[in-house]
């Protein structure tokens, strides 16, 4: 195995012999080695965000015809940096009728909340921080930290704004988490199993394939998830000034964006090993830093959807988005998760399970679509049937 | 089996350590003048009127009631779908006879307008 093919393994190789060489008892070279990994790992997600602010502002500028950051350094690559720089150099305000501890606290465990993700994201064979075999619970139960962050923010702040923000946040992202797990369930139902490395190397062919609409339902309730806009309620700031983080300053500000844009692009990574295969390509078994890199190509396509989407569609209503929800997503989430457990049942292992599969998630789909239309007519209908028009009186 | 978590505990301690640094850096690089009115509520320059922690529309209780239902219902079924290859037809079909029950429940909230926002 060459350097070039495998360099996680080479590395972690040459630490391993380093560290026997140092005639360490066994826990502490387990102990060391483990932290190293971790860190290497936590490291890896945090560089990520800076990479990502400028992508995303680039990306964010031609959809709007303009050009972006292009001042500090090529292409405006360290505009970040700047931007971080002054981040730590400005004041950070406390408010002073907040409550201390929780305000103080909730930036960081928001930013823990995402990077604790990363520590079961296979990035190759064989380089993942840790195969858990409960890793899609595992994820589920790590993001739900986020929205409880969100809620200290908002509560601690003893600002209205800030207060407003984070319930509805709360009451939008743990909505919006009902069709997420449901539609987790999916790929774990195919998979016969949580693990992510099992979850990556049974895919043969993509569960895109198998379960089209529940990929789908999966990425627009994780848009909502991580509050982007058209889900953007919880920050309205027409409404809302900045939501949950008005009263935040300097760098405890910067953690919450930073959780934001990381979260964002774990979105787009989950939806690739869930639903896209993973690493799975051709040559990646072989060659890992091939692996590495379709990884990373199938997590910045979700990652774009995410931001076309920002930047393609406006914010909608509250009350509109809590019936899309509940009245729209669940249901059909549900009706998905039944139907693939029948029909995989019944056509497990046979060559129909790929047709069946797929034709029934687009049936689903299409039948969905067509009662909400049908339902939102009728609510139309309703809604201007009985209205008193005004009418101009003679005076 | 063992090293998995261990690998967990650290990367949530490591994982604490990352977002404190910049927070610590901050307090020793940035300027700190507070006054008065800085340190004051910001609600667009208006001054706070009452009390900001007051009872809240119920709305928002009812929809964590809803949710915590199908969380609970979740923590069921994955066990369900890991085993699904040992499960017989009658099994699955068991769970699919509570997931229906889980999506009457839901019909029943959504009859008596508990997914209303208004």
């Amino acid at each position: 195995m060459s350097f070039w093919q495998d360099p996680i393994a080479v590395i972690g190789q040459l630490i391993l012999d380093l560290l026997h060489s140092l005639n360490l008892p066994e826990g502490w070279i387990v102990f060391i080695y483990t932290l190293i990994s971790v860190v290497a790992v936590a490291s890896f997600g945090l560089l990520l965000v800076i990479f990502l602010i400028w992508l995303e502002r680039k990306v964010a500028a031609r959809f709007q015809d303009r050009v972006g950051p292009n001042r500090a350094g090529p292409f405006g690559l360290l505009q970040t940096f700047a931007d971080m720089v002054k981040l730590v150099t400005k004041e950070d305000v406390v408010p002073e009728k907040a409550d201390k501890l929780i305000f103080n606290l909730a930036p960081i465990l928001s930013l823990i909340a995402v990077l604790l993700i990363w520590a079961v994201v296979p990035f190759a064979p064989g380089w993942i921080g840790t195969d858990l075999n409960v890793g899609v619970l595992y994820i589920a139960a790590v993001g739900s930290f986020g929205i409880l962050s969100v809620l200290m923010a908002g509560w601690s702040s003893n600002n209205k704004y800030a207060l407003l923000g984070a319930f509805r946040a709360v009451a939008q992202l743990i909505s919006y988490e009902v069709p997420m797990l449901l539609t987790m369930m999916i790929p774990v139902l195919l998979a016969r199993g949580m693990g992510m490395v099992q979850m990556v190397t049974v895919q043969d062919t993509w569960f895109i394939f198998l379960a089209p609409a529940a990929g789908i339902i999966f990425l627009v309730s994780s848009i909502a998830e991580i509050g982007r806009t058209p889900f953007d309620l919880l920050e309205a700031e027409s409404e809302l000034v900045a939501g949950y983080h008005t009263e935040y300053t300097g760098m405890k500000f910067g953690m919450f964006f930073a959780a934001e844009f990381l979260h964002a692009f774990t979105v787009g990574v989950l939806f690739a090993i869930l639903f896209l295969g993973g690493w799975r390509g051709p040559g990646a078994e072989e060659i890992p830093i091939l692996g590495m890199f379709y990884l990373m190509i199938k997590g910045f396509l979700g990652y774009f959807v995410v931001m076309w989407v920002r930047s393609t569609l406006p914010r909608i209503r509250i009350d509109h988005m809590m019936a899309f929800n509940w009245k729209f997503l669940t249901p059909v989430a549900l009706a998905l998760l039944i139907l693939t457990a029948l029909l995989d049942k019944i056509f497990a292992g046979t060559a129909l399970r790929l047709p069946a599969l797929l034709g029934a998630n687009l049936v689903v789909l299409a039948l969905g679509y067509w009662i909400s239309t049908l339902m939102s007519r009728r609510q139309a209908k309703e809604r201007t049937k009985f209205k008193k028009r005004p009418v101009a009186k003679p005076a | 089996m063992q090293n998995t978590w261990i690998f967990v505990g650290i990367f949530a301690a490591i994982a604490g350590v990352f977002p404190l640094l910049p927070i610590v850096a901050a307090r020793f690089l940035a300027p700190s003048k507070p006054n008065t009115i800085k340190l004051d509520t910001y609600e667009c320059g208006m001054e706070t009127v009452g009390d900001t922690w007051v009872q809240f529309k119920v709305q928002y209780y009812i929809y964590a009631l809803v949710f915590l239902i199908f969380d609970l219902e979740v923590a069921f079924l994955f066990p369900w779908a890991v085993a699904f290859d040992m499960l017989p037809l009658f099994a699955v079909v068991e769970g699919i006879i509570f997931i229906l029950i889980l999506g009457g429940g839901l019909l029943y909230a959504w009859r008596k307008g508990a997914l209303e926002w208004s």
